[in-house]
């Protein structure tokens, strides 16, 4: 109980969500939120075949329903002028309603719009359409051998390949992980409203307004400056708004079609064809070692898949050429293209489905040896970057399974598989590493210091949860030691100071910088307004007053120095988990979890550790539960919505504990600050899968992780 | 493998003819208004005369009180609750996630009790009164759960937030908050993909042992 008490007091430390006030009174607007005069609602109908054409598209009746202004297809479309220059590429994006191939299940065929969301859903369902079908695969399992090298893609070999087959301990094993799908609380969704014939604005669910802005400009061959693109907030993305898909583009052509402003939310069912998700993959790994547990070899094979019209690469396999010190490392990732949509990065991409193999690979491994599984972890633990020999910026990895191990009770566990039990259930300990790129692009942020001495920031970044603009503030307010309820912040619009789409745990790094850069700029100059080196006993407001001034702003870019490229900069993150199964049922229940991160500084306590339980709780669903299902006979989805496509729930999810070693990093950023929104998935699912063994002496390789497996 | 192309599959026969209850409208209610009209002006005035004639048959009307204001308003029948909410009085606070009833981000109060405004249509709460988010605050003063998730960081995105606050307000009014174990299984309605399960329940604990009026 003293502990509970303590974890909880834990959870409230730190500033509270700036935005957060907006966000539980329901005035924090979304971007479906603006009601603009005389609306009109799109609505798309989707392809029942999964390969083939069209053959005829009878969309009378669609058309004559009431309310219904018009009604879209390959037929009638207005062409998308940046869709008219031959492709540069064998392979590109999906280009709606271009011709009439259907590539995959769902594919958009027809977009109605009505001047009621209801009238325009009702006409969707009134268009027939006869088709063609041709053959199809949706099956990687069954396609594996059709895989082929990515473009510019090349297989990794350091030392000896296959190495570990000689190793005098070795294990080989094949992992799985099915389709995962991002599935944001909120819909996609844009509201499309031209001004003329050359300018626009949207109101987009976006991770970067400025990538929509550059994908719309360059599809209607405008100026990047005639769109505006407006998205102060995003409800969830995890990777699915990372790019500008076909349904924005459909609603933007709709709109200057019809000279209407035009709202297009696309149905959770929808969100699982026309947004991307994590590519089913098929993984081999193979590790050698020495008695004593050194590493000898890692092979890691993948295969992804992707889609027939455009193909998506991730580094599935990279992390085994980061993750150890090991002298013999082979890697090999194969491409399968198959009739579905395209996959799109979804938080921790690659890292996230490649740790699987490699983390689970280490627990057979240990359990190969008789090792402890952080024993072996710390035997080859890397002081130097394996790919390049870079020193690392910084790395306490081993103070993260340290604090893990202590705080989940590691010493409880018993080596021995199932062989504790609970009130009736088995009780299992697993753990599992994960390790992220840290970056940091460039940014610029405007710092405006206004005469009462509140601050404000501004750049378009937007923020999809983790809390950017509460970091943006904290940064702030250490910096120019102005309270943070002084400080307000603008952010989500393509019309404020560039900075990156939010992405790649990358934001509080890059925009963060600019937001301290900027506040020190400002500072220097208040000084030299002052005349004082440090500004005297004037505060910021008296300065301004005693120079007439209503305010005083700089606009400040910032990115990494060429210093910080003799670095291998990371984020790492140990992840323990303590599950219990039921041996009648199957049931895996998470009983304790701690995640351990090394990210640098917390910039931001409280919505940090929100961010790493948030990304425990998604890795629980990689490894216990999620998994979209296609039938193969028709290549169609059969559980696209919230009932049959399980999320972790509330009922799935104990206490959750983050710690963080909560170290500067010196030469990332003037923060020390890494990223942590990939490496709080990253090694989630392989602790699950190493904890379902050590309770039940099962090892489950094809994810999730369902009752039916251990049964 | 080899696709199974003589499974059964969808019906896309062409429409036979269409027996919506819009012709059935065309053949009767028009059809006194029509008789004695040429027979032109009929088919140019029919798709308008149409649209207008189902207006006023095909919408209803609809009194409820939200947030404390009365409202009358003509709906159609098949609207929801929360597109009414949303699309028509403007009340964004309420969210739509997945319009199946299976996220629980629409969660309104009707007459007091935690209601799935997607599976709710408009015409059954004629007479009742709604609150949504919006209605929870007094003016400036929020209420205690919005309060408890602001400290206990019950949200990132905040998309579901709206929805998980008027659930715990009504989780605590029905008896259901006397543990943690407890809360977890009747807030299982609402779903977060952001993760923010742990400090919800730490929110509602708090206000359920805080003893303030929810």
């Amino acid at each position: 109980m003293e502990n509970i008490k303590k974890r909880k007091a834990s959870a409230t430390e730190g500033l509270d969500r700036v935005d957060g006030r907006l966000k539980v009174t329901g005035k924090a607007k979304y971007s479906a939120e603006y009601n603009t005069k005389g609306l009109v609602y799109g609505v798309l109908a989707g392809s029942t075949i999964t390969s083939g054409t069209i053959k005829t598209i009878d969309a009378k009746a669609a058309e004559n329903a009431p309310g219904v202004l018009a009604v879209y297809t390959y037929l009638n479309s207005p062409k998308i002028p940046g869709y008219q220059d031959p492709p540069t590429q064998p392979k590109g994006p999906f280009r709606i309603f271009d011709d009439n191939k259907i590539y995959f299940n769902g594919q958009p065929v027809a977009l109605v719009v009505a001047d009621t969301f209801e009238r325009a859903q009702y006409a969707a369902t009134l268009i027939k359409v006869a088709y063609d079908k041709a053959s199809f695969q949706t099956d990687l399992k069954s396609n594996i051998s059709a895989g082929v090298s990515p473009r510019n893609g090349k297989d990794y070999v350091k030392g000896q390949e296959d190495a570990y087959k000689t190793a005098p301990v070795k294990i080989e094993q094949e992992y799985i992980l099915p389709t995962d799908v991002h599935n944001p609380m909120e819909l996609h969704t844009i509201i499309a409203n031209w001004d003329g014939d050359d300018k626009l604005t949207v109101w987009d669910k976006t991770q970067g307004v400025l990538g929509t802005q550059r994908s719309i400009a360059q599809a209607f061959k405008l100026d990047p400056k005639n769109v505006h693109v407006i998205s102060p907030f995003v409800g969830g993305a995890f990777g699915a708004a990372l790019r500008t898909w076909q349904h924005e583009i459909a609603a933007v052509m709709a709109a200057k079609a019809l000279k209407k402003p035009v709202k297009l939310v696309l149905s959770r069912a929808e969100m699982f064809t026309a947004v991307g998700y994590r590519p089913y993959t098929w993984q081999k790994m193979g590790l050698g070692a020495t008695p004593d547990g050194k590493l000898v070899g890692i092979t890691h094979e993948a295969s992804g898949q992707t889609s027939m019209y455009e193909d998506f690469t991730e580094g599935t396999v990279n992390i085994s050429q980061l993750m150890y010190a090991c002298p013999n490392v082979n890697t090999r990732y194969r491409l399968v293209s198959l009739n579905v949509n395209t996959p799109t990065p979804m938080r921790g991409p690659g890292e996230a489905t490649g740790a699987i193999a490699l983390e689970c690979g280490m627990d057979e491994l240990a359990y190969a040896l008789n090792m402890d599984p952080i024993d072996l972890r710390v035997v080859n633990h890397a002081d130097t970057d394996p790919q390049t020999g870079k020193p690392y910026s910084s790395k306490f990895l081993k103070d993260a399974y340290q604090l893990g191990a202590d705080a989940i009770g590691w010493k409880n566990r018993n080596r021995k598989p199932a062989s504790v039990t609970e009130n009736g259930w088995l009780v299992g300990y697993g753990m599992g590493t994960g390790m992220f790129g840290a970056y940091r692009g460039a940014a610029t942020v405007l710092a405006r210091l206004l005469a009462d001495g509140t601050l404000d920031l501004e750049t378009a970044v937007t923020d999809i949860g983790p809390g950017t603009g509460t970091a943006m503030t904290n940064i702030a307010s250490e910096v120019m030691g102005v309270a943070a309820d002084k400080i307000s912040v603008k952010i989500g619009d393509s019309a404020l100071p560039p900075s990156p789409t939010q992405g790649g745990s990358s934001v509080t790094s890059t925009v963060g910088s600019a937001v301290n850069d900027a506040c020190v700029q400002l500072k220097e100059k208040l000084k030299e307004l002052s005349g004082t080196a440090e500004g005297g006993n004037l505060s910021y407001a008296q300065i301004l007053q005693a120079h007439n001034l209503p305010q005083l702003e700089v606009t400040v870019t910032s990115k990494s120095s060429p210093e910080a490229a003799k670095y291998a900069m990371y984020s790492w993150s140990v992840h323990f988990m303590k599950v219990l199964v039921h041996p009648t049922t199957g049931v895996v229940k998470v009983d304790k979890a701690v995640s351990v991160a090394d990210c640098g500084t917390i910039v931001s306590p409280k919505t940090a550790r929100s961010q790493i339980i948030g990304g425990t709780i998604m890795g629980t669903g990689m490894g216990l539960m999620e998994e979209a299902v296609i039938d193969h006979r028709y290549g169609r989805l059969v559980n696209n919505d919230f009932a049959n496509y399980h999320v972790p729930i509330q009922a799935d999810i104990p206490q959750l504990e983050a710690l963080f070693v909560n170290k500067p990093d010196p030469y990332i950023n003037p923060m020390g600050a890494k990223g942590m929104g990939e490496i709080a998935t990253i090694g989630v699912a392989a602790a699950l899968a190493n904890a379902v063994f050590n309770a039940t002496g099962k090892r489950v390789r094809d994810l999730p992780i369902t009752p039916d497996k251990l049964i | 493998m080899e696709n199974n192309n003589n499974l059964p599959e969808p019906d896309t026969r062409p429409d036979v003819k269409d027996p919506s209850r819009r012709d059935f409208l065309k053949k009767s209610a028009l059809i006194t208004a029509v008789a004695l009209t040429p027979a032109h002006a009929v088919k140019a005035a029919e798709k308008h005369m149409d649209e207008r004639i189902a207006e006023a048959f095909e919408k209803m009307p609809l009194s409820l009180e939200i947030n404390g204001a009365p409202h009358n308003l003509m709906v159609e029948p098949r609207s929801t609750l929360l597109d009414i909410l949303r699309e028509q009085l403007d009340l964004t606070g309420t969210k739509k996630g997945c319009d199946l009833g299976q996220c629980g981000a629409c969660t309104v109060h009707v007459d007091g009790h935690r209601v799935i405004s997607c599976l709710t249509l408009g015409i059954m709460v004629n007479g009742k009164k709604v609150t949504t988010i919006e209605g929870l605050a007094k003016g400036d003063q929020l209420h205690p759960m919005q309060e408890a998730f602001l400290k206990h960081d019950g949200f990132q995105c905040g998309y579901c937030t709206p929805g998980q606050i008027m659930s715990a307000v009504a989780c605590i009014r029905e008896g259901h908050a006397n543990s943690e174990h407890e809360i977890r299984e009747y807030m299982s309605g609402n779903i977060c993909r952001c993760g923010a399960y742990p400090n919800i329940v730490n929110a509602i604990q708090e206000v359920k042992e805080g003893g303030l009026p929810v």
